[in-house]
This record gives C-alpha cells, sequence and structure tokens, in this order.
C-alpha cells in the first residue's frame, strides 16, 4: 500500500511536469494547427535560465528561500516568453501562409539548431551541469510515505500556473482573442484581433509553462544538459495528444495518465526497462481507439 | 535552378577529391611521425571519461615523443571527439582510418562504443586498443582488438565478494542500465558471483541511461527492503540515483564499478554519494614508484589536476603501443598486432600488464569508498 501511494506521489509530480509542457503544445496547436517542435528545447532553455539566474538572484534575496526560487522561476518564465516570441516571429511568422508541414519541418529544424548550438562548449557544453538548490529541501515522513518540499512544490506551482491560464484564457479580453483565433482566424481578424500579437501572446504563455516545466524539472532531478528537451519534450507531446490536442484541461490529464503509467511500469521488474516505450505505446492505442484523444472533440473534415 | 545543380555538383567534387587526398591505407605519417588515433568522449554525458583518458594519452605521447619517438620517429596523436554518444564512434573511427592513415587506435572507455568502433578497426586490420572498456565482447570482435585492464567477469565477482564479505549483505537490489553493455555485462556477473556466493537477490530494475527520474525503480527497490544496491552505470546517472535514492529514505549502500569514478559523481551528488563504495583500477593513494611519479607528471601538465584510473589507463594504453611498435619495429598493421598480443610484464601505471590470449590484461582491482567528497582506498583484490 505504502509503496502504492509513493508511487502516485512520484508519478503525480512527473506528470504534474509533463502537463505543464503539454499545455504549450496544445495552445499553439489550438492557434495555429501546428505542432511546435522546438518547445521541449524552450523547456531545457528553462532550465539553464534558472542555473545562470539562481547566483545572482542569490546575492540579492536570502539564497535557497522559497522567495528567491519564486523569483527565480519568474524570471527564467519571463525570459522563456520571450525566446518563445522570438522564435515565432523569426522562424514561423515568416511562413505563415505557406503549407502546414513547410512550418512543421521549420520547427524540427530550430529544434535541432537549438540543441547542437547548445550543446557547443562556448555556450553551455554537452556535459551535465548540477542544478543548484533553490528552495530549502525538507522531507516530511507520512508512514512509509516520503514527500519532499521540491515534489510539493511541483503539486503547488502547476496548480496555482493552470489557475492562472485558465483565468487568462477564460477571464481576459486577449483570451477571448486567442479563442476566437483558435476558432476561425479569418473571422477573428475580420472582427479587429490582431492576428500576429494574439499568436505571438499565445507563443509567449506556452513557452514561459515551458520554462516554469524547466525550472521545477531540475528542482526535482538536479542535473541538467542541452539535450534533457529532447525525450520530455517528446512524452509532453504525446501527453498534449493523448488528452485531445488544442484542448488545454485534456493537456493536464494527459500529463498526468504519462507520468503515473510511466512511473508505475518503472516500478515493475521486468517492466521497467520498457519504461520509456510506455508513453508511445498509449500513443498508438489512443490513435487508434480514440483519435481525438481523451477530451478531444472529433470534428468533421472540412474539405 | 541550372545554377544550381552545378553549385552542389561543384561542391560534391571538391569534397570528393577532400575525400581522396589522401588514400585508404597509407599506414606512416608525412615524414616523420607515426600517426596514432584515438577517439575518447570529450563531450556529453561521460566527458570526465573522455577528458581524463585522453588526458593521460596525450601524456604519454608527450613523454613518449621527448624520449626521442619510437623508431626514431615521433608519435603524432590525432584525437576525435565523440560526443558520448551511439553513432560518433563509427564516424569518426573511419575517417581516422581512411582519410587520416592511422596506423592504431585508442579509446574508448565505455564498452558500448568501442564495441562500435572494433569492428571496423578489425576490418581494416588496424590495431585497437582500448583503455578502460570492461565488457568482454570488445575483444571478442576481433584479433586486432586489445584492452590494458581487467574485465567484467573479474570485476562482478569482486564486487559480489565484496557485497557479501565487507558489506555483509544478504539481500541485494540490482539496479541495471538496459541500454548500456557495460553495465547489462557487469550486473549478469555480480549476480552469478553474488548468488553462488549464498546471497539472495530481492529486486532487479533497469534504467535507460540519460534519464533523470529513477523514483519510479527505487521506489520498488526499497520496497523489497535490501541490505545494498548494485548500482552498475556511469556517474552522471548514478549520482541521480544517489541523490533520488536519500530522497525516497533508502538509506542502505550503494555500490557500483569503475563507472562510477569521475569528480563529477560528488559535483553532482554531494552529499547523497558518501559513504557509497565502488571499484575500479588504480588508486593514486597507493604508490608504486611508477605511478607516484606518473600522479606528479600529471599534475604538473593539467594544473594539479589528480589522474583517476581513466587517466592512468589511458597512459597506459598508449606506452603499451609505443611498446609493441618498438619491438615490431615496423608501423604496419600485422607487425604491431603480433607486438601487442606478445606483450608481457610489460610495466604500466596500473601495474603489470601481460596481455592474455583473450587479448585482455590481466590486473587487480581496488575498491573506493567516497569519503568527504573524496575517494579513499578500502582494498585491493588480485586477479
Amino acid at each position: 500500500m505504502n509503496e502504492f501511494l509513493q508511487q502516485l506521489v512520484n508519478g503525480v509530480s512527473l506528470g504534474a511536469i509533463y502537463a505543464l509542457i503539454a499545455l504549450g503544445y496544445t495552445m499553439v496547436y489550438g492557434v495555429l494547427r501546428f505542432i511546435n517542435f522546438a518547445h521541449g528545447d524552450v523547456f531545457m532553455l528553462g532550465a539553464f535560465a534558472g542555473y545562470y539566474l539562481a547566483p545572482f538572484v542569490n546575492r540579492l534575496l536570502p539564497p535557497q528561500t522559497y522567495l528567491s526560487g519564486a523569483v527565480v522561476m519568474v524570471l527564467a518564465m519571463a525570459i522563456c516568453a520571450l525566446i518563445g516570441m522570438l522564435i515565432e516571429f523569426l522562424a514561423y511568422r515568416p511562413l505563415r501562409h505557406r503549407p502546414k508541414l513547410t512550418v512543421l519541418i521549420t520547427a524540427i529544424g530550430v529544434s535541432l539548431f537549438i540543441e547542437y548550438t547548445c550543446q557547443h562548449p562556448a555556450v553551455f557544453g554537452a556535459a551535465p551541469h548540477a542544478f543548484p538548490k533553490l528552495i530549502p529541501f525538507t522531507t516530511w515522513q507520512i508512514g512509509g510515505l516520503v514527500l519532499d518540499s521540491s515534489q510539493a512544490i511541483v503539486f503547488v506551482t502547476t496548480v496555482l500556473l493552470l489557475a492562472a491560464l485558465t483565468f487568462i484564457v477564460q477571464r481576459t479580453r486577449t483570451g477571448t482573442a486567442m479563442r476566437a483565433v483558435a476558432f476561425n482566424p479569418q473571422a477573428a481578424a475580420l472582427m479587429g484581433v490582431n492576428l500576429s500579437s494574439i499568436i505571438s501572446f499565445t507563443f509567449g504563455l506556452g513557452s514561459a509553462l515551458a520554462g516554469a516545466g524547466g525550472i521545477l524539472f531540475a528542482m526535482n532531478y538536479a542535473s541538467i544538459e542541452p539535450l534533457m528537451g529532447v525525450q520530455v519534450g517528446l512524452k509532453a507531446f504525446i501527453a498534449a495528444v493523448v488528452g485531445g490536442i488544442g484542448n488545454l484541461p485534456g493537456a493536464a490529464l494527459g500529463g498526468l495518465v504519462i507520468g503515473l503509467l510511466e512511473t508505475f511500469a518503472g516500478g515493475i521488474p521486468g517492466l521497467s526497462n520498457y519504461r520509456d516505450g510506455i508513453a508511445f505505446a498509449i500513443l498508438i492505442i489512443i490513435l487508434l481507439f480514440k483519435p481525438a484523444g481523451l477530451l478531444g472533440k472529433s470534428e468533421a473534415e472540412k474539405v | 535552378m541550372k545554377h544550381w545543380s552545378a553549385y552542389i555538383f561543384l561542391v560534391a567534387t571538391l569534397m570528393a577529391l577532400a575525400g581522396c587526398n589522401k588514400p585508404a591505407g597509407t599506414t606512416a605519417g608525412n615524414g616523420n611521425t607515426i600517426k596514432v588515433g584515438e577517439y575518447a568522449s570529450l563531450t556529453g554525458k561521460e566527458a570526465t571519461f573522455g577528458i581524463s583518458s585522453h588526458e593521460g594519452t596525450v601524456l604519454a605521447v608527450e613523454q613518449i615523443n621527448a624520449d626521442g619517438g619510437v623508431l626514431g620517429k615521433k608519435i603524432e596523436l590525432l584525437t576525435e571527439d565523440d560526443l558520448s554518444k551511439a553513432g560518433e564512434p563509427a564516424t569518426v573511427v573511419n575517417k581516422l582510418i581512411a582519410r587520416d592513415g592511422v596506423v592504431a587506435i585508442l579509446g574508448e572507455v565505455a564498452s558500448s562504443r568501442s564495441l562500435e568502433a572494433a569492428p571496423i578497426c578489425q576490418q581494416n586490420k588496424i590495431p585497437m586498443i582500448s583503455p578502460s572498456s570492461t565488457n568482454p565482447k570488445v575483444t571478442e570482435t576481433g584479433d586486432f582488438i586489445f584492452r590494458v585492464c581487467f574485465i567484467d567477469p573479474f570485476q562482478g565477482t569482486v564486487m559480489a565478494n565484496f557485497a557479501s564479505k565487507t558489506l555483509k549483505a544478504k539481500k541485494v537490489a540490482v539496479f541495471t542500465d538496459g541500454k548500456s553493455d557495460y553495465s547489462k555485462g557487469l550486473a549478469k556477473y555480480f549476480k552469478e558471483g553474488f548468488l553462488a556466493g549464498g546471497g539472495q537477490l530481492v529486486a532487479e530494475l533497469d534504467f535507460n541511461g540519460g534519464d533523470k527520474d529513477f523514483k519510479a525503480q527505487l521506489t520498488s527497490i526499497k520496497a523489497a527492503s535490501p541490505d545494498a544496491v548494485f548500482v552498475p552505470g556511469y556517474y552522471t546517472d548514478v549520482a541521480l540515483i544517489c541523490i533520488q535514492a536519500k530522497q525516497l529514505g533508502l538509506n542502505v549502500p550503494l555500490f557500483g564499478g569503475d563507472g562510477w569514478e569521475s569528480d563529477q559523481l560528488v559535483k553532482i551528488g554531494g552529499n547523497a554519494v558518501e559513504g557509497n563504495y565502488f571499484s575500479t583500477h588504480y588508486a593514486p593513494d597507493v604508490a608504486t614508484d611508477k605511478s607516484k611519479y606518473f600522479v606528479s607528471d600529471y599534475k604538473k601538465r593539467f594544473d594539479g589536476k589528480s589522474p583517476d584510473a581513466m587517466a592512468a589507463l589511458g597512459y597506459d594504453s598508449a606506452m603499451v603501443l609505443a611498446d609493441a611498435i618498438k619491438r615490431a619495429g615496423s608501423t604496419g598493421g600485422q607487425k604491431i598486432r603480433d607486438a601487442l598480443a606478445a606483450t608481457k610484464d610489460f610495466a604500466g601505471v596500473t601495474g603489470k600488464t601481460t596481455i592474455n590470449e583473450k587479448r585482455d590484461a590481466t590486473k587487480a582491482a581496488v575498491i573506493l569508498q567516497v569519503k568527504d567528497g573524496q575517494f579513499k582506498y578500502l582494498e585491493t583484490v588480485e586477479p
């Protein structure tokens, strides 16, 4: 029982990070109908932003407190938002009226460009870096169950960010414009919505969430490297598809499902070696039986 | 459109010409050097292995050249980085052989990558010496492949005995990197030895090298309540495993093989790696005369950095090669191979090296413990 609860805690904290990244995939898909494959690399850049910012922030604020941790996270999110908007501006905007396939392949190119540039010794180098401690580390023992402060922070931050995102999308003018663009870009433009700024905003928002995900991931797993976004990005993409791409609650649900299943599979001897394959197996099953995803609505193809 | 295809044709021709510049099979280098190729993981996941090994090799080559080189020629070391990635060793070793025309190849530390380059060296009949790949399959590739370190059946048995005798562990869990030939091989021999000694395996789990989250498997290991956990992995993964084991309250000793030895283990792992054990090839604090000189020369050359086992073996691999070329009196692949196979009682930094009929070296292993962020010598196990 204890083992089951512990795996539940492990799975939820991993799934919450997948969920944060999946939200970015799903939002961009919602407004532009293409997969931003560079999203996983923005997640990695978020972790590195935290790595380089932490010493500065620690000089100004008391180090290893929740306050300084929060400041690092907010700054990293801002940097990632800027990077996301920059990627959109430089790589995707010139191609907006080209076929979606062109943009998709450009996204793969952007992803490889970021990965290999960052592996250059003059940038980050390919070796793993030890991520500094941002928050005080405490563990709570509840029976045989162990919960530590960084796992708790993952839950809390994810819930807060999800609430903020829901508020932005559902209650603000910009959010309404985003939903209008997702629904029908031409009609939205005719109603006076500035397409470019809304798309830019969507990229910024999604990338900020990926940056938060990067910091949370690095806090939990302590070591960061330029290729860390590849596997995690793929899993989060699958989470977005499993939940129903384009659907925000779906992305969060998909992230949790992938995180939990992966963790439980990892704990079973004999199956643990196939852990990384689990997400892909789920993807195939979902595409076969419920192609629109768990929460997605299937739409008739417009011809 | 037309000028584009013409352009591409021109570039392709230039590249082909550049490729033909040095025809395959040119043995001795231009003029007065003997070209020796080295491939190493200078960057990436196992970067400290590659860098240590490379620095050891560089020191050896510099000393050989300062003493007048071999056969009246200087050795020219050509080094290629394989980025700690599968696929790269084949590319760079092909380049070293076909384009640079090296007479012999030195490398790698990680067994999976040595296994990738070995068939290429074998096909081209270029002798390859792996400084520190311990998986038995490496030299089984063919008669041109050698190594200057012990192999995993020995290392696995050493750690199995260590677990039952020194740690007094009866129940052990094994946590293997399912992606790495080194890890799988070492785990296999450990399990055989430990079971033969009457021990009990309570959990066997796998991870994938490069993973960041190990909590799922470690939770399952903790539930099996082992006395100790054997983790035959490489330092980047091991450091994270130690951290996450502590986080989950798994407070038993973790121990592993020579893949642990890197200062990065302590840098990333911090307090979590304290008190854990691993086996390796050489301990700088047990000094023979030879190793004393090596340690001081190495420190002088590399800004006070202490050499680890990978550096010592990198040094020995180049020294064994130079000795073989001297005895062969030629730089022909077959001649060097025969001389290498006849290496007997060569005094190296990591002890006397004798190449056996399987082209492996028979050597003692040492067991180190992480203490106060340093690796402390515990015991030596003779073969």
